[in-house]
Parts: C-alpha cells; sequence; structure tokens
C-alpha cells in the first residue's frame, strides 16, 4: 500500500468525529433526540462545535491507557512500600475520607450524568466529548476506590462510603448538587458541571488541595489527584466550548446560560466551603490557605474567563461579591460546624495545634484572632479538661445547598444568615440569598429536596432516636470512627507506628 | 494589563524540556513551583510550539502528549500539529 500523507489533527478530528455521523431516516431526528430543545436553547449550526483538543476516540484510548499505565505503577510501589506510613501524621487523613465519602460518589455520577447527556446531544462533537468525559469520570470513581483502599486497612473511617451516601446527613451536600444537576436538562447540566464546577471552581480542588496531598507525603492521593485532573483540562474545555457554542448559536440562549451561571456558581461555591475546610484546617502541614486559593483561581483565573465572555452579554455570576466578603471565615464557620457535629462524621475532628493557630493569624490577620482564635482556643481547653463539646442535636439545613444554616450575614459577622423562603404555603429555611435566589427560580424543584434532619426526626433512620443511634445507623463506631482526633484509635496507632519506625533492633533486644 | 492564562503541569521528569520550551518561547512567562506541580501564568496569550519541545528532548513530540502530565490551564486554546495556544481575546 502506498504510503499517504499523514492527516493534520484537523482535518483527522473532522473526519472522526463528523465524518462518521449520520442523519436519520427512519425517525426525524427531534424523536431521535428529544432532550436537546425543551429547555429553550436554540442551535443553528450543531457543525460550529469543535473541540479544541481535536482529541479523536483512538487518541483518546491512546493517552489514557498511557496515564493508567502510570498510576498504577506509583499505586503499586505505594502500597508495597508502606506508604501509609509517610504522610504528615494520621488526622490528615480526615481529608482523605471526606474525598472518599464526599467526592467519589460524585465522580460516579458525573459517569452516569455524561453518558446521558451525551445521548442526548444531535451534534456529533458535543457528543464524543461527553463520551469522553463520561469514560473519565468512571476511571477517575475507580482509581479513587484503588488509592484508598490501601488507607481502609490501617485506619478507621473507609468502611461505610458507599453505605452512607444515601443516608449521612453531611453526604447530602455533595449529593444534593449533583442531583439537582443531574435532573436538569442537557444543556444545564453541561453548564453546570463541565463549566461552573469543573472550569470555574475544581482548580481549587484539585491544584491546591492535591498539591497540599503532595506537600503532606499522600503519594496515593496526589497520584490520582494529579492524573485526574488531566483529564479535567478537558472536561474544563468541553465546558467553555458548551458555553460559547451556545451563546454564539443565539441570542435567546444568553439569559438562560446567564441564570445557569449565576446559580451554578453559587452552588459549586458553597459545596467548596467543605474543600476550603480540608485546605485551612485538615492539612497539618499547609501549602495555602483558602482565601489566597480563592485570590489565585477565581479572583484572578476565573474572573479572566468572565471578561472573556463579557463579548457575548455574559456578565460575572450574581452573588460573587458574597463569597469576597466571606473569604476570610468560611472555613473557620465550616470547621467549627464541623467540629460540634463531630459525632455523626466518619473522621475525626480537632483544635489546630498553637503553630496552625498562629500559621491562621497570619494567612487572616485580625479578623481571625479577634472573632476565630478565641473560639478554638476555648474549645481546646474544655476538651482538655474532659468536656469535648459536641452539639448533640441536628442541624437546620439549606433547602438548597444542604449545607447547616450556620453561615453568618455578608456585612455582619456576628449574626447568623438566615432567609426564608415561601411554597405553596410552606416555609423553607435557606443559608444564603444565593440559595434563596436558586428557590425562588425553581420552588417546584427544590420543595421536593429531602433532608436528612427532618427525615432522621420523622424516623426515617431506622426509627434513631438520638444522634449515637443515627451514628450507628450509619455503621460508625462511636469514638473510633467518629468524634475526637486526640485520643482515638488512630492517632493511637499512629503514635505507635512512628514510635515503632524509630526503633533500632538493640531497643527490641 | 492584560488577563493572564495559565498552564499547570507535574512537577516530573517528563515536563521539565516543555517549562523549559514554553519559558524560552514566552518571555513574559512566570513559572510558579509549589509541591508536585508547576503552575506558568501568561498574560493574554501563552504558545507552546512542539518544535521548541523536540529541540529539547531530540525526539518527535506530539503535541497531544502534554495531556499526560497537563494539571490544569486557563484561556482558549487552539491547537494544530505544530502549536498549542491558549488566549483571552479581548
Amino acid at each position: 500500500m502506498a504510503k499517504g500523507k499523514k492527516l493534520g489533527l484537523k482535518e483527522r478530528y473532522a473526519l472522526m468525529t463528523r465524518g462518521l455521523d449520520w442523519e436519520t431516516s427512519y425517525q426525524p431526528m427531534d424523536a431521535v433526540f428529544p432532550y436537546d430543545h425543551y429547555e429553550g436553547i436554540k442551535i443553528k449550526d450543531w457543525d460550529g462545535w469543535a473541540d479544541p483538543f481535536r482529541l479523536t476516540m483512538d487518541a483518546y484510548w491512546k493517552y489514557q491507557a498511557e496515564k493508567e499505565r502510570k498510576l498504577y505503577a506509583i499505586l503499586d510501589a505505594f502500597q508495597q512500600n508502606n506508604g501509609q506510613l509517610n504522610i504528615s501524621e494520621a488526622r490528615y487523613l480526615s481529608a482523605v475520607k471526606l474525598w472518599l465519602q464526599g467526592i467519589t460518589p460524585l465522580e460516579y455520577a458525573a459517569h452516569r450524568g455524561f453518558a446521558h447527556a451525551g445521548r442526548a446531544f444531535r451534534g456529533a462533537g458535543a457528543r464524543i466529548a461527553c463520551q469522553m468525559q463520561s469514560l473519565d469520570e468512571l476511571r477517575h470513581a475507580q482509581t479513587q476506590l484503588h488509592a484508598f483502599s490501601h488507607y481502609n486497612k490501617f485506619f478507621h473511617g473507609f468502611h461505610g462510603f458507599a453505605h452512607m451516601r444515601d443516608r449521612a446527613w453531611y453526604l447530602s451536600i455533595p449529593k444534593s448538587f449533583f442531583e439537582d444537576a443531574m435532573t436538569a436538562g442537557p444543556f444545564e447540566f453541561v453548564t453546570s458541571i463541565s463549566f461552573a464546577f469543573e472550569y470555574v471552581l475544581t482548580n481549587l480542588l484539585f491544584m491546591p488541595f492535591v498539591s497540599g496531598a503532595a506537600y503532606n507525603g499522600d503519594m496515593a492521593t496526589t497520584t490520582f489527584g494529579f492524573s485526574a485532573q488531566s483529564d479535567e483540562s478537558r472536561h474544563m474545555t468541553l465546558g467553555l466550548e458548551v458555553v460559547k457554542f451556545m451563546l454564539q448559536q443565539h441570542e435567546d440562549n444568553v439569559p438562560i446560560v446567564q441564570a445557569w451561571l449565576d446559580k451554578w456558581f453559587w452552588r459549586g461555591y458553597r459545596l467548596l466551603g467543605l474543600v476550603g475546610t480540608m485546605m485551612d484546617y485538615m492539612l497539618p502541614k499547609k501549602v495555602m490557605s483558602w482565601q489566597e486559593a480563592w485570590g489565585i483561581y477565581w479572583e484572578e483565573n476565573g474572573i479572566a474567563l468572565f471578561h472573556d465572555l463579557a463579548r457575548y452579554g455574559i456578565r460575572l455570576p450574581k452573588h460573587h461579591e458574597v463569597a469576597a466578603k466571606e473569604k476570610h471565615r468560611l472555613t473557620h464557620e465550616m470547621w467549627l460546624t464541623l467540629y460540634q457535629y463531630g459525632n455523626a462524621l466518619s473522621l475525626h475532628t480537632w483544635i489546630p495545634d498553637d503553630a496552625e493557630l498562629d500559621w491562621m493569624s497570619e494567612k487572616y490577620g485580625a479578623s481571625f484572632d479577634e472573632r476565630y482564635r478565641p473560639r478554638l482556643v476555648y474549645l481546646r481547653e474544655r476538651e482538655q479538661r474532659g468536656e469535648r463539646y459536641f452539639n448533640n442535636r441536628l442541624p437546620m439545613v439549606c433547602q438548597v445547598c444542604q449545607i447547616p444554616v450556620f453561615y453568618t450575614e455578608p456585612d455582619d459577622p456576628l449574626v447568623q444568615c438566615v432567609r426564608i423562603v415561601e411554597a405553596g404555603g410552606t416555609k423553607h429555611h435557606c443559608c444564603s440569598d444565593g440559595c434563596a435566589d436558586i428557590f425562588r427560580r425553581e420552588p417546584e424543584k427544590y420543595v421536593q429536596a429531602l433532608l436528612p434532619p427532618q427525615q432522621i426526626y420523622r424516623g426515617e433512620a431506622g426509627g434513631a432516636r438520638d444522634i449515637w443511634e443515627y451514628a450507628a445507623w450509619l455503621h460508625l463506631e462511636k469514638d473510633v470512627d467518629t468524634g475526637e482526633y486526640r485520643g482515638s484509635p488512630d492517632q493511637q496507632h499512629w503514635a505507635q507506628w512512628q514510635q515503632a519506625h524509630k526503633a533500632t533492633p538493640a531497643d527490641a533486644a | 494589563m492584560a488577563d493572564k492564562v495559565f498552564i499547570a503541569l507535574q512537577n516530573n521528569a517528563d515536563a521539565q524540556p516543555i517549562i523549559l520550551a514554553i519559558a524560552a518561547d514566552n518571555p513574559e512567562a512566570v513559572v510558579v513551583e509549589s509541591p508536585g506541580m508547576v503552575k506558568i501564568d501568561c498574560p493574554g496569550r501563552l504558545v507552546i510550539r512542539r518544535a521548541s519541545i523536540e529541540a529539547q528532548i531530540g525526539r518527535d513530540f506530539d503535541l497531544q502528549e502534554l495531556h499526560l502530565n497537563l494539571i490544569s490551564l486557563g484561556g482558549n486554546i487552539d491547537e494544530d500539529d505544530d502549536e498549542f495556544v491558549l488566549s483571552w481575546q479581548r
């Protein structure tokens, strides 16, 4: 066979995506793709869509296989060399437990969501990009479970993530986020996950937090984290592409897209309160504060993206200024909440030591010293007296984001922020104007939200009558999987292993 | 000043020639190292040239190999066989 000229990237992409597509003839296209117009998005020409990476399926398999080979070689080395002993401290693993319980199930949900969205789009370019993302997300769920399974052999709290996903009060925060997206139409789904969540926000999870995992010696999380993020770059690009595509296709799409960006910026930001708390509180060795990360990844990189979209008539998402007002206190308010409800979490909580408090004073300045440091010191003194504080009741959670209603007013950090919304004669509580706006736009959707505290009080948690029975129903062992870190079995084992590691043969003799 | 585009790569041996090539081809680029990763910021536009990477590594390079060590990026992408460009259009 004569050797022909090798095709260029752009030609190859055109032939291997749109070139393989066809118009249906036995059934009209509208019947084959019934879900890509009911949201009101008008598409004049699906060929206007192109993946800027121009990745074809054959190249996709080739590079994904290479990533997997690299990742599993490192995971093998991590397991064979007792990598669990090289982390900074056992309490670091609270962040890893929260990742396993809260984020890994989202990866699986994303796998399902993108399979569904991909099927719904009639343009081949969009369909193939969604197919790749669906496969990526399944890979992320699997590689995370493989990586974390090694920690499960040595530490408590890793055992019940699948059981807890539909039962634990704090896991309804990430779960409800994704279920909100998955019950929307395909355009809103891709806008919410690929654009608002992945492009605008997941840099905060996969960059400063995973870099923090590297700094804390967690080879497993660093490796799958950066391996996953190499896929996220493609997802972010899909997200930006779908948003630009909608905006270019018809001016009527602009207000619809803007409303989605407003909604999903706020929902994503609320979810990231947990990630910020992982960075500021759960990493014993700290790389960057939440406030600094927000400055780099939202105020610099995120806002640059919105400047770029201004030419289509898109403005910054509503309530972004509230996020700016909250950035010096978000994680402190969140940690104090997790700390007091720590008897129903499958991870440990604690009060940071003095060196960490000094780091926070340096990073957050006077507001931390005035408002949060004294509270943290007070709680630590109580704990040292043997009066570790737990709030033995259930929190009231926001009807939209499902985070307990504990954040404070944007302009007054001493007043709790509560917004009451009404639908069908019933009152519902929201944590913020951002969440109240989301509720008012689609009240018929959010009145259906299943709120864990209400369900527990109704007896739906195996008839649990108090928080300890509820924790047992989650398969959590009191003061083993849950509660204070200091004195926990994880902490005691860690101390023994560190001592054994330092011991010489002469010590043993 | 133009908004910054960025690219972040894993800080491993494979990425070093790519980082060197980017720094050489983009005089305004700022390379910031963090544990495990390198983030490169550049005002307005950043270009990655296949030929520059090939000169560093002494073998053929396919720009799609970038995917193996890529962590994240910010900017509109325009990629062909010879160049990978990130830019904000103002």
